[in-house]
């Protein structure tokens, strides 16, 4: 009997352990996500103010449990499904001490069961950020301190894994690009869950009465080193996917390995400073620290990503080109698999991160501008489009590339698979838009009731702004429709969907139990040969080599300074302060 | 031949890098440059900056400060609220607290004052409207902005940072009247 199988339609090959372990963490990841889409439901018809579903504590409530779920543990359990892919799959080599990695699991599933009690019950609708001296409950500190130890386990997990490959030889040369960001990702998951144990540790023992007083500055520098650095992780992660999809899709390898290596290497050097975005219109840290962190050190980690904005594209164009497909600037483009989820919802995910997500990152992540955004609803519309559009919908891209490789299952509803990314980028992408006007007008986030019902004094925002939210409510119902989408297809697949290995049940695919013996029928994979080498004209020529892409680079670089500066101006407009 | 293959070239980075990627990487530094220095910049020569003035304080002591001014410069009362017309170019002091910012304050146009922002309780955060200055305020801190308002009316104080059940409600005021 072996330890492997080798899937049939795509090569990889799967661990037995591995298999059950990524299954299990997708699965987990899933349902995360339907909680976090419910929830999302009564968040977007509340602020929609003509809707306005729900009582102020319901509110605050569903606000709370659809952070944490949409960005912690559909994130997070998902992110581990990755790093096992990564390393194991991609490196065909048998997962090191699977037994821990089911004790990771095991903390982080306990962890997120806890903490939804906590959130749910509605005693602890303290929002993801659970600012001190706001007190929520004790286990709701506590399931995160459990969550963050499995994920730590798991980083531990990945990083065993690579060191058993090297270690077995079962590649030649160096790590493939994918790993490397995965590797990446994992680095970062490290500080990132240093830094939650220190703020959340001592939080926890102050909910018991232990520790008498937490600094609420203090706290929300540390809170924001692991709160933000999570969120650079999914940008590590996605980015690697991104790098993944089109080698699946197209055979594209990076323009330069060497290019896109520096850019991972920024971000393990510079993506953690940016803590600081959440702290720039605080008391007691000074302006130094705040540009210099604020800017990851001179954008360097911006940088980064807009070197890959170019690589992820410029290298699907090559591969593409290489195709034939070389008519005027953009055929390699026109003529990409639109009718496949995992390139559509590839696409969208890179379009709406770079031009929305990442422009407007820059621009409130501004030590002056931040005054005109900070805490407006500007700020969840910006991360909706990095961690929902861009992270979120990359996973969706990589379930619907799983459900047959991993999964072994046909896809449900194709049809339904095929117009999902459609659906949910057009109504986050209206949602995002929306939010960021009316933001930009003063909206305040996590915020019940934008007519001040009950309130001694008044206040009227303009009519605009209403309109805008409730635009922002249309999308964001629309948004919720896509990801039902989704679910149907991912869940419907792995009950419903053709089986394209007979063993490949129900049970099977939730990971309670593993596929036929005889189907792991190989021992060790062969070895992972380096990749093909291009004739030498090719890989000595140093010419334009994508030129399609250059241009759209060039035009998210005017957007990008246009943008830019109408903020300042809108700034200059605003009372003098100093 | 991907992106999950190792790298082909054994010394993969000396492989040449494209022109464009080249060309790419140089016009991205020089932006990123650009942004960079414009922190600075706006620091010397623009008008909207953090003063970078804060004060740990305790939320009694802060309430004193208040109170004092309040004594000595109350002008009016709104909703039980009392409006407060202190000197141009004095301290002046805006406490936030579950859920009111309290006092009222009545500046005058192109004048010049130093505002003190504290909590008394939880985080909140100053939401100047429709102005659109949005500031965070943490209990246990002073922080000082020298503000100058240069349009007149009444504006509002939105509470945009989430501090339980009533957070809707805490609405507060600033009033400007040309001088």
């Amino acid at each position: 009997m072996g330890q492997f199988r080798q899937c049939p339609d795509s090569g990889f090959f799967f661990d037995k352990s591995a298999e059950r372990l990524m299954k299990a963490n997708a699965v987990v990841a899933v349902v995360a996500l339907l909680i976090a889409g419910i929830l999302a439901l009564g968040v977007v018809l509340t602020r929609w103010q003509s809707v306005h579903l729900l009582p102020a504590d319901a509110f605050y409530t569903v606000l709370t449990g659809h952070g944490i779920n949409g960005l912690i543990y559909w994130i997070i359990f998902f992110e581990m499904a990755v790093l096992y892919f990564a390393s194991s799959t991609l490196l065909r080599v048998q997962l090191a001490t699977p037994r821990w990695a089911w004790a990771g699991f095991g903390l982080m599933l306990t962890g997120a069961v806890m903490n939804n009690i906590a959130i749910l019950s509605g005693k602890s609708s303290v929002m993801m950020t659970s600012y001190v001296p706001m007190q929520a409950q004790p286990h709701f500190y506590l399931g995160l301190i459990l969550f963050a130890v499995g994920a730590l386990i798991g980083c531990f997990v990945f990083l065993g894994t690579l060191v058993k490959a090297k270690d077995e030889n079962t590649y030649e040369g160096s790590i493939p690009l994918v790993t490397f960001g995965a590797l990446t990702a994992a680095i970062i998951a490290v500080f990132t869950i240093a830094s939650g144990a220190i703020v959340l540790i001592p939080t926890f023992l102050w909910s018991i009465g232990y520790v008498n007083h937490i600094d609420a500055a203090m706290y929300r520098v540390i809170w924001w080193a692991f709160g933000h650095s999570s969120q650079q992780i999914n940008v590590a992660a996605h980015v690697s996917i991104w790098y993944l999809i089109i080698g699946v899709l197209f055979g594209a390898r990076p323009m330069s390995e060497k290019v896109s290596r520096f850019a991972f290497l920024l971000y393990i050097l510079f993506l953690q400073l940016a803590s600081a975005h959440h702290i720039l219109a605080d008391p007691g840290i000074s302006s130094e620290w705040k540009i210099f962190n604020t800017s990851y050190a001179m954008y360097l980690a911006v940088l980064a990503s807009l070197i890959h904005g170019l690589t992820v594209p410029g290298s699907m164009e090559i591969a593409q080109r290489r195709k034939g497909l070389t008519k005027g600037l953009f055929e390699w483009l026109r003529k990409a698999p639109w009718g496949n989820p995992v390139f559509s919802g590839f696409f969208i995910s890179l379009v709406i991160f770079g031009f929305i997500g990442g422009i407007t990152g820059v621009v409130m992540g501004t030590e002056q501008i931040n005054l005109i955004i900070h805490n407006t609803i500007y700020v969840p519309a910006h991360f909706h489009a990095t961690v929902v559009v861009g992270t979120s919908l990359t996973f969706m891209a990589l379930t619907y590339l799983l459900i047959p490789v991993l999964f072994r299952r046909q896809t449900f509803l194709p049809k339904i698979a095929q117009w999902q990314p459609y659906v949910f980028g057009l109504g986050m992408t209206i949602l995002i838009l929306f939010q960021l006007g009316a933001g930009t007008l003063g909206v305040s986030r996590r915020h019940w009731d934008m007519g001040f019902t009950g309130a001694a004094l008044s206040f009227d925002y303009a009519g605009t702004a209403y309109m805008m939210m409730a635009v922002s409510g249309v999308g964001g119902v629309l948004a919720a429709v896509g990801g039902a989408m989704f679910i149907v297809v991912a869940v419907g697949s792995l009950i419903f969907g053709k089986k394209l290995e007979p063993s490949a049940g129900f049970l099977q695919s939730f990971a309670l139990k593993p596929l036929a013996p005889e189907v792991y029928n190989i021992d060790q994979p062969a070895l992972l040969a380096r990749a093909e080498k291009l004739p030498v004209e090719e890989s000595k020529s140093s010419g334009f080599h994508s030129p399609g892409t250059f241009v759209l680079a060039m035009i998210l670089m005017v957007c990008f300074v246009v943008y830019y500066f109408i903020n300042w101006d809108y700034l200059s407009s605003v009372w003098p302060m100093g | 031949m991907t992106s999950f293959q190792p790298p082909a070239e054994i010394n993969w980075w000396k492989s040449p890098i494209g022109k464009d990627e080249i060309l790419w990487i140089g016009i991205a530094l020089v932006w990123c440059l650009i942004m960079f220095f414009m922190m600075p910049y706006w620091h010397v020569y623009g008008k909207q900056n953090l003063s970078n003035e804060a004060y740990q304080t305790t939320p009694a002591k802060f309430q004193a400060s208040v109170d004092e001014m309040v004594a000595k410069y109350k002008v009016g009362e709104e909703a039980g609220i009392p409006i407060v017309k202190p000197p141009a170019g004095s301290d002046v002091y805006l406490a936030g607290r579950l859920w009111q910012w309290y006092p009222i304050l009545e500046l005058e146009k192109d004048q010049t004052y130093r505002l003190h922002l504290s909590s008394l309780d939880w985080n909140h955060g100053f939401s100047l409207q429709p102005v659109n200055i949005n500031l965070q305020v943490i209990p246990g801190y002073d922080m000082v902005i020298s503000l100058t308002p240069d349009t007149t009316g009444d504006f509002g104080i939105v509470c945009n940072e989430y501090c339980g059940i009533g957070h809707h409600t805490m609405l507060g005021k600033i009033i400007v009247r040309e001088k």
